[in-house]
């Protein structure tokens, strides 16, 4: 298979995702066959081709650097699952050096 | 239970414009008659998550002020199905997820803030695929979609929500979005008209995102005109996404005319795929013929990237959405799961609170950004991309638009493709390249097989709807397909009542 249960505890890392053990196993196969399929993409020659990452041909669209109004603070704090004084509220982000608590 | 609301029901905007404006019905009643038929027959197809029947029923008054002072737009009083992931301030918007299970935007969309201010009434939030990925409305948390021509069989995907909504006279019209044919493709398979506009054509602030660089909002309805409308309504440069075209928005409905002879139309043998229904190729070549006995000059395009646009897509769009997903993280709004440190918390939030689809797709899209990985896959679709706009460039060189089937196959039973994820992706093989090429596409109904609805696409050169509309419309007025109603409906206006 193309990822190893490795690979895939890996990628799940990066993307914050926690997942059962038959998860990461349901996962490995489908996603080594779907990226099988998407191996098609060798058969085309691209070294000359330029990538496109937008299909617009707008660049840099700026406005007048003028402050304007925004949400109110009680309407986006409305939705926060924990709040402290007009804050989001989150565990800690920083810890003592031999914790292991990176977010 | 008289028949006056089912009769409401039936009007099309443009007979429902004449029939308010002209005081022969009120709004109240025309929402009113929805609101009832939802009611009755939602059960069945599980077309909304949420109905706004107090915000509608208040629309609705305000519309009938607005008409009677004169001052009515074309979408006052219409009622409209709004998917659910676009922001509305005064509804939950779940993107049919539960991480978003409880979650009340604190602004509008654009398009909803465009159709409120023109007097629009807001039905309900329509079912979709969770966070828009997928291809039969199986992946919502909540509930599946059931598609009104037969409902064991799918109404196609994201967006069945909407087009079941309007298929079944739930929705007068309707707004979904198209990321790879989610409005296109549950159009064809519910028998309505749905477009994508070009890229940049509407405004996608509000719209929860999933592939930034091909979502989509367009219009669902029964006809080619009332979408037609229905996009006017809703396009236009939005100072808000800065991805929105300054380019004037032509008056859609003035392409309308039923003429198209000498416009030189395009087929493609590329859409033509191994597995593709008899049924369905020879209703599209019956409508292409209809559109060659229309005038129109049949010419033959190759576009020969068509099929790398799927495995493109499938590096692209997850690619995309692992970044916009990864705002979900029960910090600021939605599902928190608590746990002992700040990144427990984010992996069980997201890993209980995200279906299997959505994990499967910011995995896939993870590792194809990752370290190591970023050029063989994420720089080479973004080159195959080019190379697919390619295609329709030099095809726009010798032909105004190009016809297709909108998909290979007719709409299939419920769970038929949910074992293996690739033959579900395998659904949208004719409806991506447009996405990815950022050109608009409408799917009008074209006939049938097998007594399900076929479609037949039709795609033209950034910012071409006029030209889409023109053609959509010339083969809709000639062939009525659009008289043709879901059986299922005939049956629940005989079932008896709750």
């Amino acid at each position: 298979m193309t990822l190893s249960l490795d690979d895939v505890r890996y990628v799940a890392e990066l993307a914050r995702l926690g997942l059962h053990d038959e998860e990461v196993v349901r996962l490995q196969g489908q996603l080594s066959s779907i990226l099988e399929h998407i191996t098609a993409l060798d058969q085309l020659d691209t070294a000359a081709i330029p990538p496109t990452a937008q299909v617009v041909t707008l660049t840099n669209v700026m406005r007048d650097d003028v402050a304007t109004g925004s949400l109110d603070r009680e309407d986006v704090l409305r939705n926060a699952p924990r709040q402290f004084e007009g804050f989001f509220e989150v565990h800690a982000v920083l810890g003592a050096a031999d914790e292991d608590i990176a977010p | 239970m008289t028949r006056e609301f089912s009769d409401l029901t039936e009007l099309t905007l443009v007979q429902a414009r004449n029939a308010l404006d002209g005081r022969e019905i009120s709004a109240v009643d025309l929402t009113q008659s929805h609101l009832d038929r939802i009611e009755r027959d939602d059960e069945q197809i599980g077309a909304y998550l949420h109905v706004m029947r107090d915000v509608a029923v208040a629309q609705a008054h305000e519309a009938d002020r607005r008409i009677a002072a004169r001052e009515s737009s074309p979408m006052t009083g219409i009622p409209v199905a709004l998917k659910d992931v676009l922001c509305t301030h005064d509804a939950p918007t779940t993107a049919a997820s539960r991480i978003l299970e409880n979650f009340r935007p604190p602004y509008d969309a654009t398009v909803v803030k465009r159709l409120r201010l023109q007097g629009a009434v807001f039905l309900g939030k329509a079912n979709t695929d969770e966070f828009a990925m997928g291809s039969s409305n199986e992946n919502s948390a909540f509930k599946p979609v059931h598609n009104p021509w037969d409902l064991s069989r799918v109404p196609g995907g994201s967006s069945g929500g909407p087009s079941a909504a309007v298929a079944a006279r739930l929705a007068m019209v309707s707004l979904g979005s198209d990321t790879g044919g989610s409005i296109r493709q549950p159009a064809g398979f519910c028998g309505v008209v749905g477009l994508k506009p070009t890229y940049g054509r509407v405004s996608r602030l509000g719209l929860l995102a999933f592939a930034s660089s091909l979502d989509q909002i367009g219009p669902f309805a029964r006809t080619v005109e009332d979408a037609a409308i229905t996009l006017q309504a809703v396009s236009g440069h939005d100072p808000l996404d800065s991805t929105s075209y300054p380019t004037p928005v032509p008056e859609f409905r003035d392409a309308l005319t039923g003429d198209i002879r000498g416009m030189k139309i395009g087929v493609a043998r590329e859409y033509r795929v191994n597995g593709m229904e008899q049924g369905v190729a020879d209703a599209v070549d019956t409508a292409i013929a209809r559109l060659a006995s229309l005038g129109a000059e049949i010419v033959d395009v190759e576009l020969p990237h068509t099929e790398y646009a799927l495995p493109t897509y499938y590096i692209t769009a997850p690619a995309e959405a692992s970044a916009n997903l990864a705002r979900y993280d029960g910090v600021k709004y939605g599902l928190a799961l608590e746990a002992a440190t700040l990144r427990e918390t984010y992996e069980r939030t997201r890993g209980e609170g995200f279906g299997a689809e959505v994990k499967r797709r910011i995995m896939l899209g993870t590792y194809a950004l990752s370290s190591g990985y970023y050029d063989a896959y994420y720089v080479k679709a973004q080159k195959v991309r080019t190379l697919i706009k390619q295609d329709f460039e030099r095809a726009w060189d010798t032909v105004d638009a190009i016809v297709a089937p909108t998909s290979p196959t007719v709409a299939f039973a419920m769970g038929a493709r949910t074992e293996d994820p690739y033959q579900m992706y395998l659904a949208d093989v004719f409806t991506i390249p447009a996405n990815m090429a950022g050109i608009p596409g409408i799917a009008v109904p074209c006939g049938f097989s097998d007594g399900l609805p076929v479609s037949l696409q039709v795609l033209g050169p950034a910012f071409a709807e006029s030209t889409i509309l023109r053609i959509a419309h010339a083969y809709e007025q000639a062939e009525q397909w659009v008289d043709r109603r879901p059986p299922a409906l005939d049956q629940a206006e005989m079932a008896p009542a709750n």
